[in-house]
């Protein structure tokens, strides 16, 4: 098909919120839908910077999170402590090798996969690269969706807590790796939630319509 | 030179920019872009009915899943059995409070107020009504989607049940069944697309 019909090049903007089309040959900047009264832009305004500045928070606190133990398991007076990491080798080493892969899925592949991705994504788009535009929209949209999942350890720690409280018999207590894991699953879903897919086929743009990339503008 | 084109006829993909003329599909059927493969739209008309029927079966599910225990754990003699809310208040006392919010806030609220947003537009639409305010319920349905967890919540429950088999007797109860279903009925209720439900709200404004 002819590639040459965008929505930008022909002034028109369809509402993030219901999808409706509007005309926007007068080209305003603040447009609002009038269908549902949302503000409507033609890209997310300062998608990349928005998206790195949370991408890298997310980084960040990747590491305390899988430094620093989501549980301490009290038996008998000895107590353990617990990584992301060691939850799962613990459970793989119990046998339950199924669960493992679970939870070595949600809590340790998609949280390095997102933030990979989303990097990668980041980079491309702000090269303005043409390479493989189809299937980096196609990754976008996976990483859209399986983000939420990785709350999978911090609902686990939360029951664990809550039914293991047999005083000095058994006890699980949470440590605050989960804290700043938890942060590290709102911040990527911020960051690929902020990240404009559009802005992937923008590359043959003269002028950019975000900031420039080091988040620097002028003043 | 392109001519003008009636926008209400067309459809923009929300991934790379390209415009289409819409064209009717039949039940069941999608509308993909052909540039980035994302998808455009679906068959025009949601069943409101339903979705109706949807929104009623998880209101009910979500107050079984709430009122009846979700695990009973047995160690020694000494037993104990969690609710979603025993959780969320034991954990919000603990070391970790701020992680019960997090979890109050996409277990329960958000689950519930989407229950309660869906009945709230979809009842006067049934009828054939606008509800007062529509506009304002449906952004919020649509910006609550991504926080509402209860499928993670539910394969957290899952997994808790499993460990804990390894050490003590688990018993798994209502709640957790009840949430296993409410999990079934809202993944397919989130599934429907809202901007169909602006679209019908248009024709009866009409």
């Amino acid at each position: 098909m002819n590639s040459s019909s965008r929505a930008r090049d022909l002034k028109l903007i369809s509402c993030h919120a219901c999808g409706l089309v509007l005309d926007n040959r007068e080209e305003l900047s603040h447009a609002r839908c009038t269908r549902c009264d949302e503000h409507v832009y033609t890209r997310k305004p300062n998608s990349l910077t928005r998206s790195w500045a949370y991408l890298i928070a997310a980084t960040i606190l990747y590491i305390p999170a899988n430094l620093l133990p989501i549980m301490l398991t009290t038996k008998m007076y000895n107590t353990l402590s617990s990584t992301i990491v060691s939850g799962v080798i613990d459970l793989w080493q119990d046998g339950a090798w199924d669960l493992a892969i679970i939870v070595f899925t949600a809590s340790v592949v998609v949280p390095i996969l997102k933030l990979g991705l989303m990097s990668f994504l980041l980079i491309s788009t702000q090269r303005r690269s043409t390479w493989r535009q189809r299937e980096r929209t196609k990754l976008y949209r996976i990483i859209e969706h399986i983000g939420h999942w990785s709350m999978l350890d911090v609902f686990v720690v939360a029951l664990l807590i809550t039914l293991v409280h047999f005083n000095k018999l058994a006890l699980v207590q949470a440590g605050p790796g989960i804290v700043a894991f938890a942060a590290v699953v709102v911040l990527t879903m911020l960051s690929s939630m902020s990240f404009d897919p559009r802005l992937i086929w923008d590359t043959d743009e003269p002028k950019p319509h975000t900031p420039p990339d080091n988040g620097q503008t002028n003043g | 030179m392109h001519s003008r084109l009636n926008p209400a006829n067309l459809v923009i993909c929300e991934y790379c920019d390209a415009v289409y003329s819409r064209t009717p599909l039949k039940r069941r059927e999608k509308a993909h872009c052909l540039q980035c493969g994302g998808e455009l739209y679906r068959n025009a008309h949601v069943d409101i009915d339903v979705m109706l029927a949807l929104t009623i079966a998880s209101a009910i599910l979500f107050v079984i899943a709430n009122c009846y225990p979700i695990v009973e754990l047995n160690m020694s003699g000494l037993s104990n059995r969690a609710t979603l809310w025993d959780t969320l208040l034991f954990t919000l006392d603990s070391n970790v409070g701020v992680i019960a919010v997090f979890a109050a806030a996409s277990a329960f609220f958000f689950p519930l107020i989407q229950i309660l947003l869906f009945a709230y537009v979809l009842i006067p639409l049934r009828v054939g009504r606008k509800p007062r305010a529509f506009i304002g319920a449906m952004h919020a349905l649509r910006e609550m989607q991504p926080w509402s967890m209860v499928e993670v919540f539910m394969l957290g429950a899952v997994v808790s049940v499993i460990k804990l088999t390894a050490v003590a007797a688990v018993a798994p109860q209502i709640g957790l069944w009840g949430f296993a279903t409410l999990t079934l009925l809202l993944t397919v209720l989130s599934s429907f697309d809202l901007h169909e439900l602006w679209d019908q709200s248009e024709a009866l404004d009409a």
